[in-house]
């Protein structure tokens, strides 16, 4: 009995089965990272009950998730759209960071001197601005001369933490908080509010939440995003249609990096009230963010599902690095082992294995 | 007395230039088959960490060195099964593995925060040549993967364009649908392709943690793993040039020590390698913007079906 | 070949086909474009493995599984795209597919042998130079001599004439000669009726993947063969309205246009199209009609001369521009850039005029508006679809060149610009197609064509311009030309120095 596996290109794909698959993919990256805990001596099942125990068997757990959401969904969401026109914006973090350091800078200027609602919005403002501006010199560089853009815009989050770490210690650093790496707090008439319980700052989640709609919007519903998709898709064609790429790409990585800039802003207002360390600021988020939009198939509004579970995977993470020991770089290993696998994942939504049995003898 | 300044000051160009020259030595054959390798922070996190391991747990420097090699190919693997058999997106897939390295660097190395090794890589003195007054001392008194990386470069520009090999290893990069209608495989040389890149950013990662630093630094790799990526670029895909780029480099950080005492921040100094790559990206990119195209492979980063219609 | 079968995305593409071959011989393969031909070789080749059925030689069964033991057994191939590596130079190509490349210093080995078999052969070539640098004709002799040093006793070759001038086809057909008169056997694949009959000893017949039919030259002739190879009998020419010329619409002054590589590709080009006039650019592929082409629909920036549209300027103008200002084209490569394959059949349908009145509004687009568009392109055009919502990948070559006409046609162009617009395709999207064009011209519109199939040009053109080295070496009346005079005019000859 002869047999062997045929491969051949997958026609559609149902909802059911896309959502099995990425299930399926989600549980393979699980058992992968069981595996890497093993090596640090950590049972495995254990560490992921207690992942999700952490995160959402809680009500504090539950608002803890919602908490570290919003950030993510605010990238995430940006992310999808530069995603979808072939732009590898790996500088969310930067820009994340440049966006905090904006608000807060705004903040601590003119904070005592307008009506805290207006300087709300100057920060979002100016949060939003600095962060695209961090995303658009990539992009020019990408659009002008053909610079790799995965090289550029990771560049600009190494530069970005220097450049706040820099002002942290120097020229920033605060000066009620003696020995701490901080800014002076924003005024508290500047905090954001909570929701009660929390720390959900419910101003920026509602931001997040009509943001990710509007770019649903944008994405398929507008020329522009109907361009940036051809873009993505097939740059020749693109050409062909006389889209402009230049200003395409630039408008489009201008919203992604408002949108973490923006991000930055809910950090400091909503968590931090006042400049500190970049790693503690965006805590990762740029990169974790990649994975959230992926596996929201780049869709910005899925990425509020799949952005509140990672942040579930964050939390979970955080409870078990005290717990267990882990290191912080652990969110790492579980931003890449997922995606491995949902690329790994992806395979099979392209494609159709079949077993063939019998049949004439044929060459292998 | 000024002499000996500019000497230590070369020497420890040249050591913190090897560590970028055997990782984009490495890319530059995984680039040269066509496949794009982004992952090669990962990669070098890895073998950073396993060498340092496995040196701290036996003792012997060399077997971490080997140690970091497999690893790196180990991970390698992943990234080529992902990109070369799955035909996924190779720069989503390098990505992946580069977080997934740093990741498990930072995992296994939490323990080993600033613990220094047992026995270090040391340096090897080159009789008689390193007697020659100022370059034997700069050039033939190094540690082995110095040589290592040296002799590499002149083996890879070799085998490239002196050998069939290279002759083939190029053309699969260029037109792979050319080398396998000539019975050349593709998918046999990119994934020896992947596996060469990622066992020499190993070893090159290693070389951090076993020669370069004093003790276990969490992020030890820094960025260089992305700095050898634009390497690549500046090298045009050829070792010769790679040895250039990677020197270069490794001066911009010695100069960061250089400046401190001018006082200007530390901080500030750190971006210094960051910023003078994409100085050079955009250099690269002005000056002969159709002739670059013309060197890197073809098909660098296109999937390749076979028996494709 | 024995019943061999082999099928692609669930279509057959060969079926139970069955050819021989004696050595000394020369086989003809013909059959239209998607016959089947070149895959059947490529079986034969080891690039694809059947599903089923047999190869023989000598009576002997074998096994091919990969090129490395056809090229054992003997076989060797000349593919229609030619397989080199464009940066490498002749001795890199040949070493790469040569199983006797020594491991060190290849190129001294190489260079030796090259010169033997340019002697026995007659075939000049410059070992050193980059393949991009070389003629069509003299990157076919590389490919040859490959072949040539695997020794191969049974050599395919799949549409060799379709890059070369008429002159270097005769040179061509007089090196098979030669190699036929030392013993090689050689399979030729074509669609040209006229090449079959006046090389080939013995000639078989495709059609939609089955063997049709098998002859001695002898015994047939072109219409016998015209007959087995469509099904009924050809009728060459089209009803071509005899309609005068109206106003001119596009006038090309003194074009000088560059090539990527920043060398000249356009030399002082000047022509004028009217209003009910086709206009043919013939010419070997890679003679400047491309750069032509992208100046002309705003894709290329031209470096002196200018391009006019109903008597304004629209030179260097950006695609989007010239669209607006009524120029359609069909573009050379359809998958590549005429269509996005991953997008919906419908998004793909307003390619190009997405961002004006009627499908879209200042931001929006109004789906609606573009659905009801498509489904009329469609049913107009009798594309065959499962439905609007399918990505455009899903298409046949055919459906998806009628999609992109259509998508075209439909905005009433002043110009209609269609470069190889026929290529690749089967009889009956051909016909379609020339149709459309010819109804175009009756319509009042002025259309570009560019072609190397002169039998198209001659038959729906008014005027053709010949192209060569990036000039117009003459422009012809195909009423009153010969194809003889269009290969002279091909090949370099100017009107005055024939």
């Amino acid at each position: 009995m002869k047999y062997r596996i045929e491969i051949t290109d997958r026609e559609q794909t149902g909802q059911l089965f896309s959502f099995g698959v990425l299930l399926l993919s989600i549980m393979c990256g699980f058992a992968a990272i069981g595996i890497l805990f093993l090596t640090k001596g950590v049972n495995p099942a254990y560490a992921i009950w207690k992942i999700f125990a952490g995160s959402f068997g809680s009500f504090y757990g539950i608002m803890e998730t919602l908490t570290k959401a919003i950030p993510l969904i605010l990238t995430a969401a940006g992310l999808t759209v530069v995603f979808r026109g072939k732009f590898w914006n790996i500088g969310a973090e930067g820009q994340i960071v440049i966006g905090a350091a904006a608000a807060t800078w705004i903040a601590l200027k003119i904070g005592a001197l307008l009506p805290s609602p207006l300087v709300l919005v100057l920060m979002i403002l100016f949060a939003a601005f600095f962060g695209a501006l961090w995303g658009i010199v990539p992009a020019y560089l990408k659009a002008r001369l053909g610079i790799n853009e995965v090289i550029s815009t990771l560049m600009f989050n190494y530069i970005a933490a220097e450049l706040v770490r820099f002002l942290v210690i120097g020229p920033w650093k605060g000066t009620t908080k003696y020995g701490y790496p901080y800014t002076d707090d924003i005024a508290p008439a500047l905090f954001l509010g909570y929701l009660p319980g929390s720390r959900i700052h419910y101003f920026t989640l509602i931001m997040a939440l009509i943001l990710a709609l509007l770019l649903f919007y944008i994405l398929f519903r507008t020329k522009f995003g109907y361009e940036i998709r051809v873009i993505g898709e097939s740059h020749e064609a693109a050409r062909y249609a006389g889209i402009n790429f230049m200003s395409t790409t630039l408008l489009m990585v201008a919203i992604s990096g408002a949108m973490a800039g923006i991000a930055g802003f809910g950090e400091i207002a909503g968590i931090h009230h006042h400049l500190t360390y970049p790693e503690t600021v965006s805590a990762g988020y740029g990169f974790t963010a990649i994975i959230v939009a992926w596996l929201g198939k780049l869709n910005p509004l899925l990425t509020i599902i799949s952005g509140i579970f990672f942040a579930g995977i964050v939390v979970g993470g955080d409870a078990i690095q005290i717990s267990l020991g882990l290191p912080a770089a652990t969110v790492q290993v579980f931003n890449g082992t997922i995606l491995v696998f949902l690329i790994m994942g992806d395979y099979f939504l392209k494609h159709r294995i079949t077993l063939v049995t019998g049949g004439h003898e044929t060459w292998k | 007395m000024e002499i000996a300044i500019v000497l230590a000051v070369l020497k420890r160009t040249l050591m913190a230039g090897t560590p970028l020259l055997l990782a984009t030595l490495g890319g530059i054959i995984t680039e040269r088959s066509g496949v794009m390798n982004l992952g090669i922070e990962g990669m070098m996190s890895v073998g950073a960490v396993t060498g340092f391991i496995v040196t701290f747990v036996t003792g012997n420097p060399y077997l971490g060195m080997a140690a970091a090699f497999a690893a790196g190919v180990a991970i390698s693997q992943v990234h080529a099964f992902v990109s070369i058999t799955l035909e996924a997106n190779q720069v989503v897939s390098g990505l992946a593995l580069a977080m997934l390295g740093i990741g498990i660097s930072g995992l296994w190395g939490k323990s080993y925060i600033g613990q220094p090794l047992p026995s270090k890589i040391g340096q090897i003195r080159i009789p008689l040549l390193a007697d020659i007054p100022f370059f034997g001392e700069l050039l033939f008194v190094q540690d082995i993967f110095f040589y290592l990386a040296i002799a590499l470069a002149a083996f890879a520009w070799f085998m490239l364009y002196k050998t069939r090999a290279g002759i083939e290893l190029r053309s699969v990069g260029e037109n792979p649908k050319a080398s396998e209608a000539q019975g050349v495989s593709v998918t046999f040389y990119r994934y020896i392709a992947v596996a060469i890149g990622g066992g020499m950013a190993g070893v090159a990662g290693s070389h951090l943690s076993l020669s370069y630093s004093k003790s276990w630094i969490e992020g030890i790799v820094a960025g260089r793993g992305w700095i050898a990526v634009a390497l690549i670029i500046f090298a045009a895909w050829n070792p010769a040039r790679a040895v250039i780029g990677a020197f270069l480099f490794g001066g911009i950080f010695v100069l960061q020590y250089l400046l401190q005492p001018l006082g200007i921040s530390p901080n500030l100094l750190a971006m210094l390698p960051y910023l003078t790559t994409l100085v050079v990206l955009v250099i690269l990119g002005i000056g002969k913007e159709s002739r670059k195209k013309m060197h890197a492979p073809a098909m660098l980063g296109e999937i390749y079906r076979r028996g494709e219609r | 070949m024995q019943n061999i079968c082999k099928s692609f995305h669930g279509r057959y593409a060969n079926r139970n086909i069955n050819l021989h071959i004696k050595s000394g011989e020369v086989l003809g393969l013909l059959g239209e474009n998607g016959a089947g031909k070149t895959t059947l070789m490529n079986i034969l080749y080891g690039l694809y493995r059947p599903e089923s059925g047999e190869i023989l030689i000598n009576d002997e069964k074998i096994r091919i599984r990969n090129p490395h033991e056809s090229m054992k057994h003997g076989i060797g191939m000349i593919h229609q795209h030619f397989m080199l590596v464009d940066k490498h130079t002749v001795i890199e190509n040949i070493a790469l597919g040569y199983p006797e490349t020594p491991f060190f210093f290849p190129a001294r080995f190489i260079r030796k042998k090259i010169d033997e078999f340019a002697q026995r052969y007659g075939l000049v070539i410059n070992p050193d130079k980059q393949v991009w640098e070389l003629s069509a004709g003299e990157q076919q002799r590389v490919e040859i001599l490959k072949a040539l040093f695997l020794e191969s006793d049974l050599l395919i070759m799949d549409e060799p004439t379709s890059v070369l001038t008429p002159q270097e086809s005769i040179d061509l057909f007089a090196i098979i000669g030669r190699m036929k008169s030392e013993g090689h056997s050689v399979i030729l694949i074509s669609h040209k009726l006229d090449e079959i009959v006046a090389n080939c000893d013995r000639v078989t017949v495709l059609r939609k993947g089955e063997t049709v039919g098998e002859a001695d030259i002898k015994d047939v002739d072109k219409r016998i063969l015209a007959r087995m190879m469509v099904g009924r009998e050809i009728i060459f020419s089209f009803e071509k309205k005899d309609i005068a010329p109206g106003k001119e619409v596009l006038r090309v002054q003194d074009l000088h246009v560059n090539s990527d590589r920043g060398l000249p590709a356009v030399r002082g080009v000047s022509l004028s199209i009217h209003e009910n006039e086709i206009f043919g650019i013939a010419g070997v592929s890679g003679n400047g009609q491309r750069e032509l082409v992208e100046a002309i629909t705003g894709l290329r920036k031209v470096k002196s001369g200018s391009v006019h549209l109903h008597d304004e300027p629209i030179t260097n103008e950006s695609a989007r521009v010239v669209n607006s200002r009524g120029i359609a084209h069909v573009p050379e490569e359809r998958i590549r850039f005429g269509i996005v394959p991953n997008l919906l059949v419908f998004e793909n349908a307003v390619l190009k005029h997405h961002h004006a009145h009627p499908f879209a509004s200042i931001m929006f687009l109004d789906y609606g508006v573009i659905k009801k568009h498509t489904e009329n392109i469609i049913s107009k055009f009798r594309i065959n679809s499962p439905s609007i919502n399918v990505p455009a990948k899903h298409l046949s070559g055919g459906n998806i060149q009628k999609l992109i006409i259509g998508r075209e046609i439909d905005k009433n162009p002043s110009l209609l610009v269609a470069s190889h617009p026929t290529y690749g395709l089967d009889v009956g999207a051909t016909e379609f197609i020339r149709t459309q064009i010819l109804q175009q011209r009756e319509e009042g519109a002025a259309v570009l064509l560019v072609s190397e199939d002169l039998e198209e040009l001659f038959s729906l053109c008014d005027r053709i311009g010949v192209f060569f080295g990036g000039r117009l070496t003459g422009i012809i009346d195909p009423k009153t030309a010969t194809l003889e005079d269009a290969g002279l005019l091909m090949m370099g000859s100017t009107a005055e120095n024939k």
